[in-house]
Protein backbone atom coordinates (compact mmCIF):
# COMPACT_ATOMS: atom_id res chain seq x y z
CA UNK A 1 0.00 0.00 0.00
CA UNK A 2 0.87 3.70 -0.94
CA UNK A 3 2.39 5.21 2.50
CA UNK A 4 3.58 8.59 3.70
CA UNK A 5 4.29 10.56 6.44
CA UNK A 6 1.22 13.08 6.75
CA UNK A 7 -1.72 13.17 4.92
CA UNK A 8 -3.73 16.67 4.31
CA UNK A 9 -7.26 16.54 3.92
CA UNK A 10 -8.25 19.54 1.94
CA UNK A 11 -6.68 22.73 0.38
CA UNK A 12 -7.53 25.57 2.14
CA UNK A 13 -6.17 28.10 4.05
CA UNK A 14 -5.95 25.67 6.88
CA UNK A 15 -4.59 22.95 5.29
CA UNK A 16 -1.58 24.68 3.14
CA UNK A 17 -0.34 26.18 5.81
CA UNK A 18 -0.32 22.87 7.52
CA UNK A 19 1.53 21.52 4.92
CA UNK A 20 3.74 24.24 5.03
CA UNK A 21 4.87 23.41 8.48
CA UNK A 22 5.21 20.20 7.79
CA UNK A 23 7.03 20.09 5.84
CA UNK A 24 9.77 22.66 6.27
CA UNK A 25 9.85 20.29 9.64
CA UNK A 26 11.31 17.85 7.16
CA UNK A 27 8.07 15.59 6.81
CA UNK A 28 6.93 14.26 3.85
CA UNK A 29 3.18 15.58 3.24
CA UNK A 30 0.59 14.47 0.65
CA UNK A 31 -2.19 17.06 0.03
CA UNK A 32 -5.88 15.70 -1.26
CA UNK A 33 -7.99 18.27 -2.67
CA UNK A 34 -11.43 17.55 -3.75
CA UNK A 35 -12.04 20.82 -5.80
CA UNK A 36 -10.28 21.64 -9.19
CA UNK A 37 -8.39 24.40 -7.55
CA UNK A 38 -6.48 24.51 -4.53
CA UNK A 39 -7.21 27.11 -1.99
CA UNK A 40 -10.32 26.11 -0.21
CA UNK A 41 -12.52 29.44 0.35
CA UNK A 42 -10.20 31.96 -0.68
CA UNK A 43 -9.96 31.66 -4.32
CA UNK A 44 -13.51 32.93 -4.22
CA UNK A 45 -12.63 36.01 -2.11
CA UNK A 46 -11.97 39.19 -3.90
CA UNK A 47 -12.61 41.28 -1.04
CA UNK A 48 -9.59 42.81 0.96
CA UNK A 49 -8.94 40.26 3.84
CA UNK A 50 -9.79 41.73 7.74
CA UNK A 51 -7.28 40.16 10.44
CA UNK A 52 -4.20 41.48 10.81
CA UNK A 53 -0.85 41.57 9.31
CA UNK A 54 0.72 38.67 9.98
CA UNK A 55 -2.11 36.78 8.13
CA UNK A 56 -2.09 39.11 5.42
CA UNK A 57 -4.99 41.28 6.22
CA UNK A 58 -5.72 43.81 3.49
CA UNK A 59 -4.71 41.82 0.86
CA UNK A 60 -7.76 40.02 -1.24
CA UNK A 61 -8.33 36.69 -0.62
CA UNK A 62 -7.52 35.12 -3.86
CA UNK A 63 -4.08 36.22 -3.63
CA UNK A 64 -3.54 35.19 -0.23
CA UNK A 65 -3.99 31.38 -1.46
CA UNK A 66 -1.08 32.35 -4.10
CA UNK A 67 1.01 33.39 -1.37
CA UNK A 68 0.64 30.52 0.60
CA UNK A 69 0.89 28.04 -2.81
CA UNK A 70 4.21 30.21 -3.43
CA UNK A 71 5.54 29.29 0.26
CA UNK A 72 5.16 25.73 -0.28
CA UNK A 73 6.64 25.81 -3.39
CA UNK A 74 9.54 26.21 -1.17
CA UNK A 75 9.46 22.37 0.07
CA UNK A 76 8.40 20.69 -3.21
CA UNK A 77 10.40 18.11 -3.34
CA UNK A 78 8.35 16.88 -0.15
CA UNK A 79 5.12 17.86 -0.50
CA UNK A 80 2.72 16.32 -3.58
CA UNK A 81 -0.76 18.13 -3.78
CA UNK A 82 -3.32 16.19 -5.70
CA UNK A 83 -6.58 18.11 -7.03
CA UNK A 84 -9.68 16.71 -8.18
CA UNK A 85 -9.38 14.38 -5.03
CA UNK A 86 -12.41 13.66 -2.70
CA UNK A 87 -11.43 11.76 0.80
CA UNK A 88 -14.04 9.09 1.01
CA UNK A 89 -13.21 7.23 4.11
CA UNK A 90 -10.70 7.12 6.98
CA UNK A 91 -10.84 3.56 8.74
CA UNK A 92 -10.23 2.18 11.89
CA UNK A 93 -6.62 0.79 11.04
CA UNK A 94 -5.81 4.51 9.49
CA UNK A 95 -6.14 3.19 5.62
CA UNK A 96 -7.79 6.32 4.03
CA UNK A 97 -9.55 5.86 0.57
CA UNK A 98 -9.31 8.24 -1.94
CA UNK A 99 -11.64 9.25 -5.24
CA UNK A 100 -8.49 10.41 -7.32
CA UNK A 101 -9.88 11.58 -10.53
CA UNK A 102 -12.33 8.65 -10.94
CA UNK A 103 -9.65 6.65 -9.91
CA UNK A 104 -9.84 5.03 -6.43
CA UNK A 105 -6.91 4.55 -4.52
CA UNK A 106 -5.76 3.83 -0.64
CA UNK A 107 -3.18 4.50 1.35
CA UNK A 108 -1.88 4.10 4.90
CA UNK A 109 -0.41 7.89 6.14
CA UNK A 110 1.64 7.84 9.54
CA UNK A 111 -0.83 11.00 10.67
CA UNK A 112 -3.44 12.50 8.46
CA UNK A 113 -4.72 16.55 9.61
CA UNK A 114 -8.47 17.04 8.34
CA UNK A 115 -8.68 20.50 6.99
CA UNK A 116 -12.22 20.35 5.02
CA UNK A 117 -13.84 23.47 5.86
CA UNK A 118 -17.30 23.70 6.50
CA UNK A 119 -20.84 23.59 4.88
CA UNK A 120 -23.59 25.96 4.37
CA UNK A 121 -26.29 25.84 6.50
CA UNK A 122 -29.86 26.10 4.69
CA UNK A 123 -33.19 27.13 6.88
CA UNK A 124 -36.66 25.61 6.24
CA UNK A 125 -39.42 27.33 4.31
CA UNK A 126 -41.58 26.03 1.41
CA UNK A 127 -40.20 26.18 -2.05
CA UNK A 128 -36.46 26.31 -0.33
CA UNK A 129 -35.46 23.01 -2.76
CA UNK A 130 -36.32 24.94 -6.12
CA UNK A 131 -33.55 25.70 -8.05
CA UNK A 132 -32.18 29.21 -7.41
CA UNK A 133 -32.19 28.99 -4.28
CA UNK A 134 -28.49 28.51 -3.43
CA UNK A 135 -25.99 29.17 -0.89
CA UNK A 136 -24.10 32.73 -0.94
CA UNK A 137 -21.01 30.52 -0.89
CA UNK A 138 -22.12 28.71 -4.18
CA UNK A 139 -23.29 31.99 -6.07
CA UNK A 140 -19.77 33.50 -5.27
CA UNK A 141 -18.00 30.42 -6.28
CA UNK A 142 -19.89 30.91 -9.27
CA UNK A 143 -18.79 34.32 -10.26
CA UNK A 144 -15.70 34.91 -9.37
CA UNK A 145 -14.17 31.31 -9.97
CA UNK A 146 -15.93 30.47 -12.66
CA UNK A 147 -16.91 34.02 -14.21
CA UNK A 148 -20.63 32.80 -14.40
CA UNK A 149 -23.58 35.41 -13.78
CA UNK A 150 -25.64 33.27 -10.95
CA UNK A 151 -28.86 35.00 -11.54
CA UNK A 152 -30.67 38.70 -12.51
CA UNK A 153 -32.07 39.79 -9.44
CA UNK A 154 -31.57 38.04 -5.93
CA UNK A 155 -32.78 38.35 -2.44
CA UNK A 156 -30.03 37.67 0.05
CA UNK A 157 -31.37 35.89 3.19
CA UNK A 158 -28.65 37.11 5.90
CA UNK A 159 -26.73 40.21 6.93
CA UNK A 160 -23.67 38.30 8.59
CA UNK A 161 -20.37 39.43 6.79
CA UNK A 162 -20.86 36.65 4.08
CA UNK A 163 -24.56 37.86 3.03
CA UNK A 164 -22.98 41.58 2.91
CA UNK A 165 -19.93 40.77 0.98
CA UNK A 166 -21.58 38.32 -1.45
CA UNK A 167 -24.24 41.02 -2.24
CA UNK A 168 -21.64 43.79 -3.21
CA UNK A 169 -19.69 41.01 -5.19
CA UNK A 170 -22.91 40.46 -6.63
CA UNK A 171 -23.65 43.62 -7.89
CA UNK A 172 -19.94 44.13 -8.73
CA UNK A 173 -20.81 41.09 -11.23
CA UNK A 174 -23.84 42.95 -12.46
CA UNK A 175 -26.55 41.40 -10.48
CA UNK A 176 -29.54 43.76 -8.84
CA UNK A 177 -29.70 42.77 -5.73
CA UNK A 178 -33.56 43.35 -4.56
CA UNK A 179 -32.97 43.38 -0.85
CA UNK A 180 -31.05 41.81 2.10
CA UNK A 181 -33.11 40.20 4.94
CA UNK A 182 -32.19 39.18 8.45
CA UNK A 183 -34.13 38.01 11.01
CA UNK A 184 -32.56 39.84 14.16
CA UNK A 185 -29.81 42.20 13.01
CA UNK A 186 -26.72 42.86 10.76
CA UNK A 187 -24.14 40.56 12.19
CA UNK A 188 -21.87 41.74 10.07
CA UNK A 189 -19.28 44.65 9.92
CA UNK A 190 -21.04 48.45 9.84
CA UNK A 191 -18.60 49.61 7.30
CA UNK A 192 -20.16 46.46 4.80
CA UNK A 193 -23.72 47.42 5.52
CA UNK A 194 -23.54 51.26 5.05
CA UNK A 195 -21.34 50.89 1.44
CA UNK A 196 -24.49 48.76 0.54
CA UNK A 197 -27.29 50.69 2.14
CA UNK A 198 -25.77 53.33 0.17
CA UNK A 199 -26.02 51.84 -3.07
CA UNK A 200 -29.36 51.55 -2.57
CA UNK A 201 -29.97 48.02 -1.19
CA UNK A 202 -32.58 47.87 1.60
CA UNK A 203 -31.40 45.50 4.77
CA UNK A 204 -34.29 44.54 5.98
CA UNK A 205 -34.59 43.36 10.02
CA UNK A 206 -37.31 41.53 11.74
CA UNK A 207 -37.87 39.50 8.40
CA UNK A 208 -37.62 35.76 7.05
CA UNK A 209 -38.45 34.07 3.79
CA UNK A 210 -42.40 32.81 4.15
CA UNK A 211 -42.62 31.60 0.77
CA UNK A 212 -40.32 30.96 -2.58
CA UNK A 213 -42.67 30.27 -5.68
CA UNK A 214 -42.13 28.88 -8.74
CA UNK A 215 -42.74 25.75 -11.08
CA UNK A 216 -39.64 24.83 -12.43
CA UNK A 217 -37.33 27.08 -10.70
CA UNK A 218 -37.12 30.00 -8.35
CA UNK A 219 -39.88 33.15 -9.74
CA UNK A 220 -41.06 34.92 -6.43
CA UNK A 221 -39.82 35.38 -3.28
CA UNK A 222 -42.37 36.03 -0.39
CA UNK A 223 -40.89 37.74 2.64
CA UNK A 224 -42.94 38.55 6.01
CA UNK A 225 -42.02 40.22 9.11
CA UNK A 226 -41.58 38.10 12.64
CA UNK A 227 -42.76 38.40 15.77
CA UNK A 228 -40.73 37.82 19.16
CA UNK A 229 -41.44 34.07 19.18
CA UNK A 230 -40.63 33.74 14.98
CA UNK A 231 -44.13 33.48 14.40
CA UNK A 232 -45.29 35.05 10.94
CA UNK A 233 -47.19 38.48 11.19
CA UNK A 234 -49.86 38.67 9.08
CA UNK A 235 -50.41 40.84 6.67
CA UNK A 236 -46.80 41.80 6.54
CA UNK A 237 -46.11 40.42 3.26
CA UNK A 238 -43.24 41.77 0.70
CA UNK A 239 -42.62 39.97 -2.93
CA UNK A 240 -39.73 39.93 -5.09
CA UNK A 241 -39.53 39.32 -8.38
CA UNK A 242 -36.17 37.50 -8.50
CA UNK A 243 -34.96 34.66 -10.12
CA UNK A 244 -32.82 33.40 -6.95
CA UNK A 245 -32.45 33.37 -3.43
CA UNK A 246 -29.07 33.26 -1.38
CA UNK A 247 -29.06 31.91 1.61
CA UNK A 248 -25.80 32.94 4.29
CA UNK A 249 -27.55 31.51 6.98
CA UNK A 250 -23.98 30.40 8.84
CA UNK A 251 -22.01 27.44 8.10
CA UNK A 252 -21.57 24.14 10.10
CA UNK A 253 -18.28 22.27 10.64
CA UNK A 254 -17.63 19.52 7.74
CA UNK A 255 -17.06 17.16 10.25
CA UNK A 256 -18.43 13.57 8.71
CA UNK A 257 -14.60 11.99 8.11
CA UNK A 258 -13.70 12.83 11.58
CA UNK A 259 -17.27 10.65 13.24
CA UNK A 260 -16.26 8.06 10.93
CA UNK A 261 -12.44 7.79 12.00
CA UNK A 262 -14.08 7.84 15.53
CA UNK A 263 -12.76 11.00 16.78
CA UNK A 264 -15.35 12.57 19.64
CA UNK A 265 -17.27 14.86 18.82
CA UNK A 266 -19.58 17.45 20.87
CA UNK A 267 -22.31 20.03 19.98
CA UNK A 268 -21.68 23.40 20.39
CA UNK A 269 -23.63 25.83 18.62
CA UNK A 270 -21.29 28.93 19.43
CA UNK A 271 -18.52 26.98 17.15
CA UNK A 272 -21.19 26.38 14.38
CA UNK A 273 -22.80 22.87 15.27
CA UNK A 274 -20.61 19.19 15.97
CA UNK A 275 -16.73 19.84 16.39
CA UNK A 276 -13.71 17.49 17.25
CA UNK A 277 -13.13 17.67 20.62
CA UNK A 278 -9.54 18.90 20.52
CA UNK A 279 -6.30 19.65 22.55
CA UNK A 280 -3.92 23.18 22.47
CA UNK A 281 -1.70 21.08 19.56
CA UNK A 282 -5.31 20.48 17.74
CA UNK A 283 -4.90 16.74 18.34
CA UNK A 284 -8.32 14.84 18.15
CA UNK A 285 -9.39 11.95 20.19
CA UNK A 286 -7.81 9.26 17.40
CA UNK A 287 -4.05 10.04 18.58
CA UNK A 288 -3.11 10.14 15.13
CA UNK A 289 -5.83 12.48 13.58
CA UNK A 290 -4.92 16.13 13.75
CA UNK A 291 -7.21 19.03 12.67
CA UNK A 292 -7.41 22.88 11.85
CA UNK A 293 -9.46 25.24 10.09
CA UNK A 294 -13.04 25.58 10.25
CA UNK A 295 -13.38 22.03 10.74
CA UNK A 296 -12.53 23.14 14.28
CA UNK A 297 -15.43 26.02 14.74
CA UNK A 298 -16.47 28.22 12.37
CA UNK A 299 -13.94 31.38 12.49
CA UNK A 300 -11.73 33.14 9.57
CA UNK A 301 -8.83 32.31 7.20
CA UNK A 302 -6.63 34.14 9.34
CA UNK A 303 -7.22 31.37 12.50
CA UNK A 304 -7.22 28.71 10.10
CA UNK A 305 -3.94 29.37 8.45
CA UNK A 306 -2.51 29.94 12.32
CA UNK A 307 -4.48 26.85 13.43
CA UNK A 308 -2.62 24.94 10.54
CA UNK A 309 0.50 26.13 10.73
CA UNK A 310 0.15 24.29 15.00
CA UNK A 311 -1.38 21.28 13.31
CA UNK A 312 1.68 20.84 10.92
CA UNK A 313 4.41 21.70 13.67
CA UNK A 314 2.86 19.30 16.26
CA UNK A 315 1.51 16.28 13.79
CA UNK A 316 5.16 16.47 12.34
CA UNK A 317 7.04 16.51 15.72
CA UNK A 318 4.58 13.08 16.24
CA UNK A 319 6.94 11.17 13.72
CA UNK A 320 9.99 12.32 15.09
CA UNK A 321 9.93 15.54 12.65
CA UNK A 322 10.82 18.32 14.76
CA UNK A 323 10.89 21.67 13.14
CA UNK A 324 14.44 23.93 14.08
CA UNK A 325 12.53 26.59 16.01
CA UNK A 326 9.41 24.62 17.33
CA UNK A 327 9.02 26.09 20.89
CA UNK A 328 9.16 29.49 19.59
CA UNK A 329 7.09 28.97 16.59
CA UNK A 330 4.17 27.21 18.44
CA UNK A 331 3.87 29.85 21.32
CA UNK A 332 4.37 32.77 18.73
CA UNK A 333 1.53 30.75 17.08
CA UNK A 334 -1.01 30.26 20.32
CA UNK A 335 -0.08 34.44 20.29
CA UNK A 336 -1.76 34.95 17.23
CA UNK A 337 -5.00 32.84 18.00
CA UNK A 338 -5.67 34.81 21.27
CA UNK A 339 -4.99 38.03 19.58
CA UNK A 340 -7.42 37.21 16.55
CA UNK A 341 -9.86 35.84 19.13
CA UNK A 342 -9.57 39.21 21.51
CA UNK A 343 -11.90 41.38 19.51
CA UNK A 344 -15.38 42.72 20.33
CA UNK A 345 -16.83 40.47 17.60
CA UNK A 346 -15.82 37.35 19.26
CA UNK A 347 -17.84 36.87 22.43
CA UNK A 348 -19.58 33.83 21.30
CA UNK A 349 -16.29 32.53 19.68
CA UNK A 350 -14.60 32.91 22.76
CA UNK A 351 -17.56 31.60 24.52
CA UNK A 352 -17.85 28.10 21.89
CA UNK A 353 -13.75 27.78 22.80
CA UNK A 354 -14.60 27.77 26.44
CA UNK A 355 -17.32 25.53 26.24
CA UNK A 356 -15.09 23.03 24.44
CA UNK A 357 -11.54 23.58 26.24
CA UNK A 358 -12.45 24.40 29.68
CA UNK A 359 -9.28 26.00 31.40
CA UNK A 360 -7.31 24.57 28.43
CA UNK A 361 -7.46 27.38 25.50
CA UNK B 1 -24.25 34.58 -18.73
CA UNK B 2 -20.69 34.84 -18.80
CA UNK B 3 -18.98 37.76 -16.78
CA UNK B 4 -17.36 40.08 -19.51
CA UNK B 5 -16.40 43.03 -17.40
CA UNK B 6 -15.75 42.84 -13.61
CA UNK B 7 -13.77 45.73 -11.64
CA UNK B 8 -11.47 43.20 -10.00
CA UNK B 9 -11.39 40.12 -11.75
CA UNK B 10 -10.35 39.53 -15.27
CA UNK B 11 -11.98 35.85 -16.66
CA UNK B 12 -9.39 34.41 -19.06
CA UNK B 13 -10.99 31.85 -20.30
CA UNK B 14 -9.55 28.42 -21.93
CA UNK B 15 -10.25 26.85 -25.09
CA UNK B 16 -13.77 26.16 -25.84
CA UNK B 17 -15.29 22.62 -24.59
CA UNK B 18 -18.26 20.92 -26.69
CA UNK B 19 -20.59 18.41 -24.54
CA UNK B 20 -24.28 17.08 -24.58
CA UNK B 21 -27.03 17.98 -22.36
CA UNK B 22 -29.47 15.46 -22.78
CA UNK B 23 -28.27 14.94 -26.58
CA UNK B 24 -28.25 18.77 -27.28
CA UNK B 25 -24.61 20.60 -28.04
CA UNK B 26 -23.32 22.98 -25.35
CA UNK B 27 -20.40 25.10 -25.70
CA UNK B 28 -18.53 25.25 -22.32
CA UNK B 29 -14.87 26.70 -21.65
CA UNK B 30 -11.86 24.81 -20.17
CA UNK B 31 -11.65 25.80 -16.48
CA UNK B 32 -15.34 25.23 -15.74
CA UNK B 33 -17.32 22.32 -14.40
CA UNK B 34 -19.83 20.70 -15.52
CA UNK B 35 -22.39 22.68 -13.89
CA UNK B 36 -20.74 26.37 -14.13
CA UNK B 37 -20.80 25.42 -17.97
CA UNK B 38 -24.51 24.44 -17.77
CA UNK B 39 -25.51 27.39 -15.69
CA UNK B 40 -23.97 29.74 -17.80
CA UNK B 41 -26.19 28.05 -21.17
CA UNK B 42 -29.06 28.88 -18.62
CA UNK B 43 -29.51 25.04 -17.88
CA UNK B 44 -30.53 25.82 -13.67
CA UNK B 45 -32.88 22.10 -13.20
CA UNK B 46 -29.93 19.44 -12.79
CA UNK B 47 -31.83 16.82 -11.75
CA UNK B 48 -35.12 16.16 -9.88
CA UNK B 49 -35.83 14.76 -6.46
CA UNK B 50 -35.69 10.51 -5.92
CA UNK B 51 -39.49 10.19 -4.63
CA UNK B 52 -41.27 13.51 -5.34
CA UNK B 53 -39.73 13.91 -8.43
CA UNK B 54 -39.33 18.05 -7.57
CA UNK B 55 -36.54 19.54 -9.09
CA UNK B 56 -32.88 20.32 -8.16
CA UNK B 57 -30.10 22.53 -8.80
CA UNK B 58 -26.93 23.03 -7.23
CA UNK B 59 -27.00 24.33 -3.60
CA UNK B 60 -22.93 24.81 -2.34
CA UNK B 61 -21.16 24.18 -6.06
CA UNK B 62 -18.02 22.85 -3.64
CA UNK B 63 -18.89 19.30 -4.00
CA UNK B 64 -20.76 19.33 -0.42
CA UNK B 65 -24.51 18.86 -0.75
CA UNK B 66 -24.94 16.29 -3.55
CA UNK B 67 -28.16 18.34 -5.04
CA UNK B 68 -25.99 18.89 -8.27
CA UNK B 69 -25.86 14.79 -9.06
CA UNK B 70 -26.35 14.07 -12.88
CA UNK B 71 -25.79 11.09 -15.06
CA UNK B 72 -22.10 11.79 -16.77
CA UNK B 73 -20.69 9.70 -19.55
CA UNK B 74 -23.21 6.91 -18.07
CA UNK B 75 -21.72 7.19 -14.69
CA UNK B 76 -24.53 8.08 -12.23
CA UNK B 77 -24.49 10.44 -8.65
CA UNK B 78 -22.06 12.62 -10.15
CA UNK B 79 -21.16 16.32 -8.25
CA UNK B 80 -21.02 18.34 -11.34
CA UNK B 81 -20.57 20.82 -9.38
CA UNK B 82 -16.61 20.22 -8.89
CA UNK B 83 -16.42 18.37 -12.40
CA UNK B 84 -14.22 19.57 -15.08
CA UNK B 85 -15.75 19.61 -17.97
CA UNK B 86 -14.44 17.73 -20.92
CA UNK B 87 -14.62 17.56 -24.79
CA UNK B 88 -17.26 15.56 -25.68
CA UNK B 89 -18.88 14.83 -22.16
CA UNK B 90 -22.93 13.26 -22.33
CA UNK B 91 -24.27 14.94 -19.40
CA UNK B 92 -27.80 13.76 -18.87
CA UNK B 93 -30.46 14.38 -16.25
CA UNK B 94 -30.95 11.33 -13.50
CA UNK B 95 -34.23 9.90 -12.82
CA UNK B 96 -34.25 8.08 -9.27
CA UNK B 97 -31.41 6.78 -8.03
CA UNK B 98 -29.05 6.05 -10.70
CA UNK B 99 -27.84 2.57 -11.86
CA UNK B 100 -24.53 1.65 -9.74
CA UNK B 101 -22.64 -0.95 -12.39
C1 LIG C 1 -17.99 35.32 1.60
C2 LIG C 1 -16.91 35.01 2.58
C3 LIG C 1 -16.09 36.03 3.03
C4 LIG C 1 -15.06 35.77 3.93
N1 LIG C 1 -14.25 36.81 4.32
C5 LIG C 1 -13.21 36.58 5.15
C6 LIG C 1 -12.30 37.63 5.52
O1 LIG C 1 -12.43 38.78 5.06
N2 LIG C 1 -11.28 37.36 6.38
C7 LIG C 1 -11.10 36.09 6.86
O2 LIG C 1 -10.13 35.87 7.62
N3 LIG C 1 -11.94 35.07 6.53
C8 LIG C 1 -12.99 35.28 5.69
N4 LIG C 1 -13.84 34.23 5.34
C9 LIG C 1 -13.71 32.92 5.99
C10 LIG C 1 -12.66 32.03 5.40
O3 LIG C 1 -12.82 31.93 4.00
C11 LIG C 1 -12.73 30.63 6.02
O4 LIG C 1 -12.76 30.75 7.41
C12 LIG C 1 -11.52 29.78 5.64
O5 LIG C 1 -11.48 29.59 4.24
C13 LIG C 1 -11.51 28.43 6.35
O6 LIG C 1 -10.36 27.71 5.94
P1 LIG C 1 -10.31 26.12 5.93
O7 LIG C 1 -9.00 25.76 5.32
O8 LIG C 1 -10.64 25.62 7.28
O9 LIG C 1 -11.52 25.65 5.02
P2 LIG C 1 -11.81 25.87 3.45
O10 LIG C 1 -11.25 27.14 2.95
O11 LIG C 1 -13.26 25.62 3.31
O12 LIG C 1 -11.01 24.67 2.78
C14 LIG C 1 -11.37 23.33 2.97
C15 LIG C 1 -10.99 22.57 1.73
O13 LIG C 1 -11.18 21.18 1.96
C16 LIG C 1 -11.70 20.58 0.81
N5 LIG C 1 -12.37 19.33 1.20
C17 LIG C 1 -13.49 19.18 1.96
N6 LIG C 1 -13.79 17.88 2.11
C18 LIG C 1 -12.85 17.18 1.42
C19 LIG C 1 -12.62 15.79 1.21
N7 LIG C 1 -13.42 14.86 1.72
N8 LIG C 1 -11.55 15.43 0.43
C20 LIG C 1 -10.72 16.37 -0.10
N9 LIG C 1 -10.89 17.70 0.08
C21 LIG C 1 -11.94 18.10 0.84
C22 LIG C 1 -12.64 21.63 0.25
O14 LIG C 1 -12.88 21.44 -1.13
C23 LIG C 1 -11.87 22.92 0.54
O15 LIG C 1 -11.06 23.31 -0.53
C24 LIG C 1 -14.87 34.46 4.43
C25 LIG C 1 -15.69 33.41 3.97
C26 LIG C 1 -16.69 33.66 3.04
C27 LIG C 1 -17.54 32.50 2.54
S1 LIG D 1 -23.97 21.64 -5.37
FE1 LIG D 1 -23.47 20.75 -3.50
S2 LIG D 1 -22.37 19.00 -4.15
FE2 LIG D 1 -22.66 20.05 -5.99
Amino acid sequence: MKTTDIVIVGGGPAGLTAAISAASSGAEVTIFERSPQIGGQLIKQTHMFFGSEKQYASHRGFRIADYLLDELNKYKDKVKIYKNATVLGIYEDGVITVDLDGEYIKMLPKRIIVATGANEKIIPFPGNDLPGVYGAGAVQTLMNVYGVKPADKVLMVGAGNIGLIVSYQLMQAGVEVAAIITDLFITGYHVHASKIARMGVPILSGYTVKEIVGEEQVEKAIIAKIDKQWNIIEGTDIEYDVDAVCLSVGLSPLVELLGQANCELRFISELGGYVPIRNLDYRTTNENIFVAGDITGIEEASSAMVEGYIAGLTAAKDIACIHDDYENKISDYRNQLDGLRSGPHSGRLRQGIEKLMGGNK
Amino acid sequence: MRIENHPILEFKRGNEIKFYFDGEEIIGYEGDTVASALHAAGVRVLGESVFKHRPRGFYCAIGNCSSCLMTVNGESNVRTCITPLKEKMTVEIQKGKGEIL
